[in-house]
């Protein structure tokens, strides 16, 4: 038994398995009763509270909760930024030690894109740098995955150019051209207008759909959730701690407003927002 | 994509062309020093008298006259040389210094201490102890270029490295970056417009303080500096040349900065939106 659907246990019974109709997939990530400290200087302050979850090949998995519920610190554990104070994190059974170009981060600050780069340069650095490609071969890589994105036109412009749907663009393509094992992105969507964002939301779907990547995905929008992730992960505020989980692939852009579609929203927004977590659902 | 509004590198200009030529940069500095050329020759022959203010066409003329037979060149050459030794000497003791108080927050405090301490103490008032402990010579004069370049550089560059946004710090280390290639890859080319502005501010530190330095003693190793001839000028009161030299040095602070870091920003930063 995994520690996810453990942890799926003590909250909520059952629906912590992939998505339905998935056939059992290798694991690449697992989060195991992971608590994330933040030393201060007065006292230590518990963000994540033994949070366990796993993401298999393929799946798309959420965090989801108010701000101070720790997601991000998740986000920036996997990644390798922050230390574990308990628990473990293991990419592909290998123990989680740092930062490495294994798993790309697509923040959501527009400045990820590094300024002195062109937006070929930014997607073909990494490739270089740490998948050893040479100079022609990361540079016709970085061309296709722009092209995934949409952007074909902008490769020799510099990032201060472009709006901030083009620097996620370019942001997501630079994750995807280096086939990490899993993609972490942390709110990428959140500084955008909500047309640009819808537009994001709907590309990335399909993108990730078509490729088969497997995500973490951060956000505290309910609806982004539902739409993005196949399994959502629910997590409570100070410390953060897993409230529930749900199965969510099954529902996509064309199931807004559908009554399954309202019902997992409202049935989301009642573990969340209510401090009664033994509530129904799906 | 609707979200493609922003064209690459597109600067379009609403001007007129006449406006936009009244507007460059170049007719405007040019026009500029037409005025200060014209007001300083006015002022000249009214108070016509050239030992105390010679005018601008007669420095001019003390100027070439100074190239021909005075090996002004030479003093030039003798002076530019010493600069740039000590400068890029200075700039590469301060990085080093900057490099540790980089890896260590020990250091760290006791670079941002030494920086308080010494970057206010014009490198001037070292000369006396300079030519105490070195003598006479070449020595001296890099010890105080040394100073008045190391403290001003090694505070922007730390400061440029400590304000380079979190979110490029963590893409560096997402793609496994670590110890000399972080700082190389990612800290220096985030820090640029810091490290070229202190590269700057150095640059005019040090040439002021050469210059300065060669008005007291001058003569190294048998040939002075552009200093030594403006001292030399004004004890046998040739007014105009003094003029001509205080010329030569700001023709010189003019070149570099406007053909070596106007050229560099414009090509980096600039270009990259980094700095308006």
């Amino acid at each position: 038994m995994t520690a996810q659907s453990k942890a799926a246990l003590r909250s909520s019974p059952g629906d912590a398995q992939a998505s339905p109709g998935a056939t059992p997939q290798e694991t690449v990530l697992s989060v195991e009763n992971v608590s994330l400290d933040y030393v201060g200087e007065q006292e230590t302050l518990r963000a994540v509270d033994r949070v366990s979850l796993t993401v298999r090949k393929g799946e798309r998995l959420v965090l989801l909760g108010p701000s101070g519920c720790g997601k991000s610190s998740i986000l920036k554990a996997v990644a390798g930024f922050i230390p574990v104070s308990e628990g473990s994190i293991l990419l592909r059974g290998r123990k989680v030690q740092g930062p490495g170009p294994d798993r790309v981060v697509v923040f959501q600050e527009f400045d990820q894109l590094l300024p002195w780069k062109t937006v070929a340069g930014n997607v073909a650095f990494p490739l270089r740098l740490a998948r050893k490609l040479g100079r022609d071969e990361a540079r016709q890589r970085a061309e296709a995955a722009l092209a995934r994105v949409g952007l074909t036109r902008a490769l020799d412009a510099y990032p201060h150019t472009l709006s901030g749907g083009m620097k996620q663009r370019v942001a997501i393509a630079r994750a995807l051209a280096m086939e990490p094992d899993i993609l972490l992105m942390d709110e990428p969507f959140a500084a955008l207008d909500a047309l640009t964002r819808r537009k994001l939301q709907a590309d990335l779907l399909a993108l990730v759909k078509d490729i088969e990547v497997t995500l973490l995905f951060v956000t505290h929008s309910i609806e982004e959730a539902v739409l993005i992730g196949t399994d959502l992960h629910l997590l409570s505020a100070h410390p953060g701690r897993t409230v529930g989980t749900f199965s969510t692939g099954h529902l996509g852009f064309d199931d807004q407003g559908s009554p399954a579609f309202e019902r997992i929203i409202r049935d989301v927004n009642g573990l969340l927002f209510s401090h009664e977590n033994e509530a129904a659902h799906v | 994509m609707s979200d493609g509004t922003a064209q690459a590198g597109a600067l379009i200009s609403f001007q007129p062309k006449w406006k936009a030529f009244g507007n460059s940069v170049f007719v405007k500095r040019t026009l500029v020093l037409l005025i200060l050329a014209a007001v300083w020759e006015v002022a000249a022959i009214w108070q016509d008298n050239p030992i105390m203010l010679p005018s601008f066409s007669e420095t001019a003329a003390a100027l070439w006259e100074a190239i021909r037979t005075e090996n002004l060149l030479p003093a030039v050459a003798v002076s530019v040389s010493v600069l740039v030794k000590g400068y890029v000497m200075s700039v590469l003791i301060a990085l080093v210094l900057v490099a540790l108080a980089v890896s260590n927050s020990f250091l760290r405090e006791g670079l941002q201490t030494l920086t308080a301490m010494l970057n206010p103490l014009p490198a001037i008032a070292l000369l006396p102890l300079a030519l105490l402990w070195f003598g006479f010579g070449e020595t001296s004069l890099l010890f105080v270029l040394a100073h008045s370049v190391i403290w001003p550089f090694a505070l922007a560059t730390l400061t440029g490295f400590q304000s380079v946004p979190e979110t490029q710090r963590l893409v560096g280390r997402n793609y496994g970056l670590r110890g000399a290639s972080y700082v190389l890859r990612i800290l220096v080319p985030a820090a640029l417009p810091s490290l070229l502005s202190g590269l700057k501010i150095g640059w005019a530190f040090a040439w002021r303080t050469l210059i300065a330095a060669e008005l007291v003693f001058g003569v190294s190793s048998g040939s002075g500096g552009l200093g030594w001839f403006i001292f030399r000028n004004r004890n046998e009161l040739f007014t105009d040349k003094v003029f001509a030299g205080l010329v030569a040095v700001i023709l010189i602070g003019l070149i570099v900065e406007i053909g070596i870091f106007r050229t560099l920003e414009a090509r980096t930063v600039r270009r990259w939106g980094m700095q308006r």
